[in-house]
């Protein structure tokens, strides 16, 4: 297959970004968060802000499971890869992440046995290929992850893997929205929604941010033309003073989700009263752990975790970047202390991180676009 | 982590639970319980997540998805995620 240029079609994404000029008030400033990584990857990639007039502003949103991960679940995570006969299993995403005495990479070099993994069913495999070991599954991401962590431990069940357990950091947007939304100092506009974290729960959960808190929200795909037109779509409701969730990726995403991987989570998960979210902090019935009917395959219950928390150095802005309220630049670590080889904060460790994202294809090509 | 894979569906494996995709050329079985209620078929185009179909799409809207990874420059790392599955 050709791939062709990442602007496949100039004409149209001209005309959005003319419709954008036409609709938006030159006397009014808009904040629309785009609430996944993936958007704000595609973003930055894309120069989309360049295309926007300088008064409609992308504010990067809590959708980067590495991200808002608190150092003290990385270090609780890791002090398994230290107790003998475990091997502690992890996607390439967190291989980088530094816990108080380093990354899983880190902890690799000095002789843990770490493995990266691409699927939790490569950690299910390497169970049943190491009886007389302990394999942990390090879990993370949201609701796009969380179907499959679920399946992977349906099927342990059903075979009975008894030396395989997950150690579980799934997490939820709609609360992390919703905390947002809740937030003082919160000045945002609208919402461009998750995209795949949607065909799994659907447009229904989003329902609040419109109706309670009357904000415009739309699911959007990931190209250039999609967050151009998602981004009409939000500019249009506010002008006509409508607050709604639409649906832009309906090539994707089902307005019901995926009822089978609901039927998966509802399964195996059970909401925690409350977790940490970094740079947020503790937001109510915002992630999973394993249901009782799982126990036996949780890892919080098999092993006993220090329970570390760890605070993030106060210079560390991270929290005022991730609800908008500072640019990743303004913060005073921002490529002097924090930098992609050495993060401090979480936002710089992911290429989906807001921080990663602006140093990237901001700050080292040195042409700030606003 | 929030980007899916498109691949095509060449067959589908005895027990229910894995089909052989087609990913860029590259061969590998992914798990499809997640398409129970939808059914999946051989000449699918499904999006692929850490192993998992987690939904069908067009044919159109797989090569745009492909072009997508493309031009985020994570096309390699999508083929590197593919062939790292060991789990079948």
């Amino acid at each position: 297959m050709k791939f062709v240029d990442e602007f496949r079609d100039p004409r149209l994404i001209r005309a959005a970004a003319e419709e954008i000029r036409r609709l938006a008030d030159p006397d009014r400033h808009y904040r629309i968060m785009e609430v996944c990584g993936g958007h704000t990857h595609s973003i930055y990639r894309h120069g989309i802000q360049n295309l926007l007039p300088p008064n409609i502003e992308f504010i990067h949103g809590p959708g980067c499971p590495v991200c808002v991960l608190p150092m003290g679940r990385v270090d609780d995570g890791l002090s398994l890869a230290e107790r003998p006969g475990v091997i502690l299993t992890a996607f390439g995403d967190m291989m980088r992440v530094p816990g108080t005495r380093g990354s899983p990479l880190e902890y690799q070099a000095r002789g843990a046995d770490i493995r990266m993994v691409y699927s939790p069913l490569d950690a299910l495999k390497l169970a049943q290929e190491n009886p007389d070991r302990q394999v942990v599954f390090f879990a993370i991401g949201f609701e796009t992850t969380a179907p499959s962590t679920a399946v992977t431990l349906m099927r342990a069940k059903a075979l009975g893997v008894k030396n395989f357990s997950v150690f579980c950091n799934h997490v939820l947007i709609v609360p992390a929205i919703r905390a947002i939304l809740d937030s003082p100092d919160m000045r945002l506009d609208g919402f461009i929604g998750p995209g795949h974290v949607s065909t799994v729960i659907g447009c229904r959960p989003y329902q609040f941010v419109a109706r309670d808190y009357g904000k415009p929200i739309v699911i959007s795909g990931f190209e250039p033309l999609d967050i151009l037109q998602s981004t009409i779509m939000i500019l249009r409701q506010l002008r006509e003073g409508r607050a709604e969730v639409e649906n832009q990726y309906s090539r994707v995403v089902p307005w019901n989700g995926n009822p089978a991987a609901l039927r998966a989570m509802a399964e195996v998960f059970e909401l925690r009263p409350y977790f940490e979210w970094r740079g947020l902090g503790f937001i109510s019935q915002s992630a999973l752990k394993l249901s009782a009917a799982y126990a036996e395959w949780d890892a919080e219950v098999r092993f006993e975790l220090p329970g570390v928390r760890v605070t993030d150095p106060k210079a560390a802005q991270c929290g005022e970047v991730l609800k908008g309220v500072l640019r990743p630049d303004q913060c005073k670590l921002f490529a002097r202390d924090c930098t992609p080889e050495h993060p401090v904060g979480a936002l710089m460790v992911s290429s989906e991180g807001a921080c990663a994202a602006y140093y990237h294809y901001v700050h080292r090509v040195g042409a700030v676009g606003r | 982590m929030c980007l899916a894979i498109p691949g095509k569906v060449l067959s589908l494996e005895a027990g229910g639970h894995l089909a052989l995709v087609d990913v860029m050329g590259v061969r590998r079985r992914v798990n499809i319980d997640l398409l129970k209620d939808e059914g999946v078929s051989e000449g699918d185009w499904v999006l692929i997540h850490v192993g998992f179909a987690l939904g069908k799409v067009s044919e159109p809207e797989a090569q745009a998805q492909l072009r997508l990874l493309a031009a985020l420059g994570e096309d390699r790392l999508a083929l590197e995620e593919v062939q790292g599955y060991r789990f079948a």
